[in-house]
C-alpha cells in the first residue's frame, strides 16, 4: 500500500448500490430464474452422472412425489413434519438468534418421548401416556433451547456455535440411552409381547402430523405478525440497541423466545417419535434441524411461505427416493446435491434483490 | 501405549488441518459452516486423482508424484468449494450460515454419491497412494516402537504441524496477518486502511479450504490406510474440529495441543478395557462438552485476546453504516 510503485489506476467495471425500494414482484420473478436456473443445472448434472436425460431425471422425480395417492401423502407428511421443525426455530431466527441446533432440540423431544415409552409402558394408559409423552418432550426440547439462550442472554455467548455443540450432546445421549435400555441388541427394538401406545389417527396416520403443522403455522403468523411479544421479537431482530432504548428487555425476549422455540422443537420431536412407532435412533431427525433453516430463510422468516418452501425442499428429499430405485443408486445423495444445487442460486440471487449494479461507462484512453 | 498415541496422532492431524482451515478463515471474518462438506470434498478429490494417475502410469509408479498430484486434485476440488462459499457470501453478500450449511449437505451429498457410484473412484489405486505414505522413508521399519511415533508416521504429519506453527507466525507477526485481522475484526476500518476487504477474505477461504480438503484427505488416505469406505466420518471429524477452533481461542499454535487432546479423547474410550458401550458413548461427549465449557469461559470473562474475530459472520458492504 505505501510502497509508490507506478500504481496502476483502475476503474472498477461497476459500482454496487442497496436497493431502497424494489418492487416486490421484480424480486419474485428473480427468484424464479434463479431457481429455474438451478433446476436446469442440476438436471444438466442428473443427467451426465446417471448417464439419462433431464427430462426422465425429473419426470422420476415427480412420479416419486405424485405417482400413487401413498407417495402424495408421505410427501404431504414429510412437508409437514419439516414445516413443524421450521415453525420451532422461526421466532428464534427472526429475532436473529441463529439457532442451528434444531436438530438436538427436535431429538431431544423425540427421546423424552421413546423414554416415558420405555419406563411408562404398560404402566399407565395409553391416553394418559401419550399426555405424559408430550409434557415430556415439550419441557425437554425447551430446556435445550433455554440453555444456550440464558448464555447468550447474560454473557452474549455465540448462539450459533453453542447450539451446533448441543446438537452432538443430543446425538451421544440418544446413543447412550439405547444402549443403555438394550445392551444385547444395541438398537431400539422391543420384543413382540410389550405393548406401545399408538398415535391417534384421523382417518389415516398421515393427517394428525398434517393438521399439527397447519394449527402451528397458523398460531406462529398470528403470534409475529399481531402480538406484542412478535413485535418484540421483530424489534430485537432488527437492531438490539433500539430495544434497549424503547426500554425492552432484550434478556427476557431472547429467553421467553428460545423457550416457545424449543417447546414446539420438543412437540415436533414427540410426532417424529410418535409416527416410528416410538422407536428411536439417533437419526431420527435426520438432519431437519438444519434443512428448516434453509426453509426458514427462503421463506423470509414468514409462516405462511414457509409452507410452500417446505413443499418445495420436500419434493426434492422425496423425489430423490424415487430416482435411487430408478437409477438402482445405493443412496439418497443424489437429493442433497440436487436442492444444495438449487439453493446455491437461489442463496446468491438474493444479491440481486437487495443490490443494483451501476455499470460505469469506460472512459476513453484508459489510465488517468 | 504406543498403539494409542499413534491413533491420538491419526485423528490429532486430520482435526489440526480442520481447525486450521477454519481459523484462517474465521480470521478473516467469514464463518464457514461449510468445512465438513468441503473436508468430505477434498477426500473425494484425493481419492479421485489417485483414481487418476494410477489409471495413467500404472501401479507401479513413483510415490513422491501421485500424491503431489492426487494432493493438488484435493486442493482443487476443495477450492472449488471455497470458490462457491466466497462467490455467494463475499461478492454475492449472502448469508453465510445458510451458504455454509447448505456446502456441508451438498458437499456430504456429492461425496457420498461419487464413492457409491462404483465407477468413479478406484479402491486399489487409492490404496496405492496410501502405501506410499507408509514407506516414503526407504528403509525405515520401526515396526511399533517409541521411534516410530515421532519419524515413522506420513509426511502430512509434519507438513500438519509445520502448517499450524506457520499459520501462527504468519497471523501474529506479519503484516499480512495484521491485514487478515484487521478484515476480521473491523472491514470497514481495514478497507479505509486501504486493505482490500474482499481480496483478503478470498484468499483466506481458499487457503483454509485447502487446508481443510488436506485435512479430509489425510484421514482416509493416510490414517486410515485408504479405506474409502469410510468416508461418512469425516463430516463428524469436520464438525468436531469447528468445535477446535473455538476450544483453541482462533490460536493456531494452541491448537495442536488442542488437536491432541480432542484426538486423545477420541481414542480413549476404545483402548480402555471393561468399559462399556454405553460409556463409551458419553466419553465421545467430552469434547463438545469441553468446547462449550470453553465457549461461555470466554464470553463470561470477556477479554479482548479470547474472542472470536469481531465481524465473524457479517458480511462487509462499503456502503452500509
Amino acid at each position: 500500500m505505501t510502497n509508490a510503485k507506478e500504481k496502476k489506476i483502475s476503474e472498477p467495471l461497476f459500482h454496487i448500490e442497496k436497493r431502497a425500494d424494489f418492487p416486490r414482484w421484480k424480486g419474485w420473478l428473480i427468484r424464479i430464474a434463479a431457481f429455474i436456473a438451478g433446476l436446469i443445472v442440476s438436471g444438466i448434472f442428473g443427467s451426465i452422472t446417471l448417464s439419462t436425460n433431464p427430462f426422465t431425471f425429473f419426470s422420476t422425480m415427480i412420479d416419486g412425489v405424485f405417482g400413487t395417492s401413498e407417495r402424495f401423502w408421505i410427501y404431504l407428511k414429510d412437508s409437514a413434519i419439516l414445516l413443524g421443525v421450521s415453525i420451532a426455530i422461526v421466532p428464534a431466527f427472526k429475532m436473529h438468534f441463529w439457532n442451528l441446533g434444531g436438530n438436538g432440540q427436535v431429538l431431544m423431544g423425540a427421546l423424552a418421548s421413546a423414554a416415558v415409552a420405555f419406563y411408562l409402558r404398560g404402566a399407565v394408559p395409553d391416553s394418559v401416556q401419550i399426555i405424559i409423552m408430550i409434557v415430556a418432550s415439550m419441557l425437554v426440547g425447551a430446556i435445550w433451547a433455554l440453555i444456550p439462550a440464558i448464555f447468550k442472554a447474560i454473557f452474549k455467548t455465540n448462539e450459533s456455535l453453542f447450539t451446533l455443540m448441543m446438537n452432538y450432546i443430543a446425538i451421544g445421549l440418544v446413543d447412550y440411552f439405547i444402549l443403555v435400555w438394550f445392551p444385547k441388541t444395541g438398537s431400539y427394538i422391543y420384543s413382540v409381547s410389550k405393548t406401545l401406545p399408538s398415535m391417534p389417527t384421523l382417518g389415516n396416520p398421515y393427517i394428525l402430523p398434517i393438521l399439527i403443522s397447519c394449527l402451528l403455522t397458523g398460531f406462529m403468523y398470528i403470534y409475529l405478525r399481531n402480538s406484542k411479544h412478535g413485535y418484540e421479537i421483530s424489534v430485537v431482530g432488527e437492531s438490539e440497541n433500539t430495544a434497549n432504548y424503547i426500554g425492552m428487555n432484550v434478556k427476557t425476549v431472547i429467553i421467553r423466545t428460545l423457550i416457545l422455540s424449543g417447546l414446539i422443537a420438543g412437540f415436533i420431536g414427540f410426532i417424529i417419535c410418535g409416527n416410528a412407532g416410538f422407536q428411536i435412533n439417533s437419526d431420527i431427525v435426520a438432519g431437519r434441524g438444519f434443512t428448516a433453516i434453509i426453509v426458514t430463510w427462503l421463506a423470509n422468516f414468514n409462516p405462511l411461505i414457509m409452507v410452500f418452501t417446505s413443499l418445495l425442499v420436500v419434493f426434492f428429499t422425496r423425489g430423490a427416493v424415487n430416482t435411487r430405485g430408478f437409477y438402482s443408486l445405493t443412496t439418497n445423495a443424489i437429493s442433497d446435491i440436487t436442492v444444495g444445487i438449487i439453493f446455491f442460486f437461489i442463496i446468491g440471487c438474493e444479491f440481486f434483490i437487495n443490490y443494483k449494479l451501476d455499470f460505469i461507462p469506460r472512459k476513453k484512453g484508459g489510465n488517468k | 501405549m504406543v498403539m494409542f498415541l499413534i491413533g491420538t496422532t491419526g485423528i490429532a492431524i486430520a482435526l489440526l488441518l480442520g481447525c486450521l482451515g477454519e481459523t484462517i478463515t474465521e480470521k478473516s471474518g467469514h464463518l464457514n459452516l461449510g468445512m465438513p462438506g468441503i473436508m468430505s470434498i477434498g477426500t473425494l478429490g484425493g481419492c479421485y486423482g489417485a483414481t487418476l494417475y494410477v489409471s495413467w502410469f500404472g501401479e507401479q509408479t513413483s510415490g513422491f508424484f501421485v500424491i503431489i498430484f492426487s494432493l493438488l486434485v484435493c486442493i482443487f476440488f476443495s477450492c472449488l468449494m471455497g470458490l462457491i462459499y466466497n462467490v455467494l457470501t463475499v461478492t454475492f453478500r449472502s448469508n453465510q450460515n445458510i451458504t455454509g450449511l447448505m456446502m456441508t449437505t451438498f458437499g456430504a451429498g456429492i461425496t457420498e454419491f461419487a464413492m457409491t457410484k462404483g465407477d468413479f473412484i478406484n479402491k486399489s489405486s487409492v490404496a496405492v497412494v496410501s502405501n506410499y505414505f507408509k514407506t516414503w522413508i526407504p528403509g525405515l521399519n520401526l515396526e511399533d516402537s517409541w521411534l516410530s511415533l515421532f519419524i515413522g508416521r506420513g509426511i502430512l504429519v509434519y507438513v500438519a504441524l509445520i502448517l499450524a506453527i506457520a499459520a501462527g507466525i504468519i497471523l501474529n507477526k506479519t503484516r499480512i496477518g495484521l491485514n487478515l485481522r484487521a478484515v476480521g475484526e473491523n472491514p470497514s476500518t481495514a478497507d479505509a486502511a486501504g486493505v482490500n476487504v474482499a481480496k483478503y477474505r478470498y484468499i483466506a477461504t481458499f487457503i483454509g479450504s485447502s487446508i481443510a480438503g488436506i485435512g479430509g484427505y489425510y484421514y482416509i488416505i493416510d490414517n486410515l490406510s485408504g479405506s474409502v469406505g469410510s468416508y461418512p466420518n469425516i463430516v463428524a471429524i469436520g464438525w468436531l474440529s469447528l468445535a477446535l477452533v473455538i476450544f483453541t481461542l482462533w490460536k493456531p499454535i494452541l491448537s495442536i495441543l488442542g488437536s491432541f487432546i480432542f484426538g486423545a479423547l477420541y481414542i480413549l474410550p476404545t483402548k480402555i478395557s471393561g468399559i462399556s458401550l454405553a460409556q463409551m458413548k458419553i466419553f465421545n461427549l467430552l469434547p463438545y462438552i469441553m468446547t462449550i465449557v470453553v465457549l461461555i469461559i470466554t464470553s463470561a470473562l470477556d477479554s479482548k485476546e479470547n474472542q472470536p474475530p469481531a465481524s465473524l459472520g457479517l458480511n462487509y458492504f462499503r456502503e452500509d453504516r
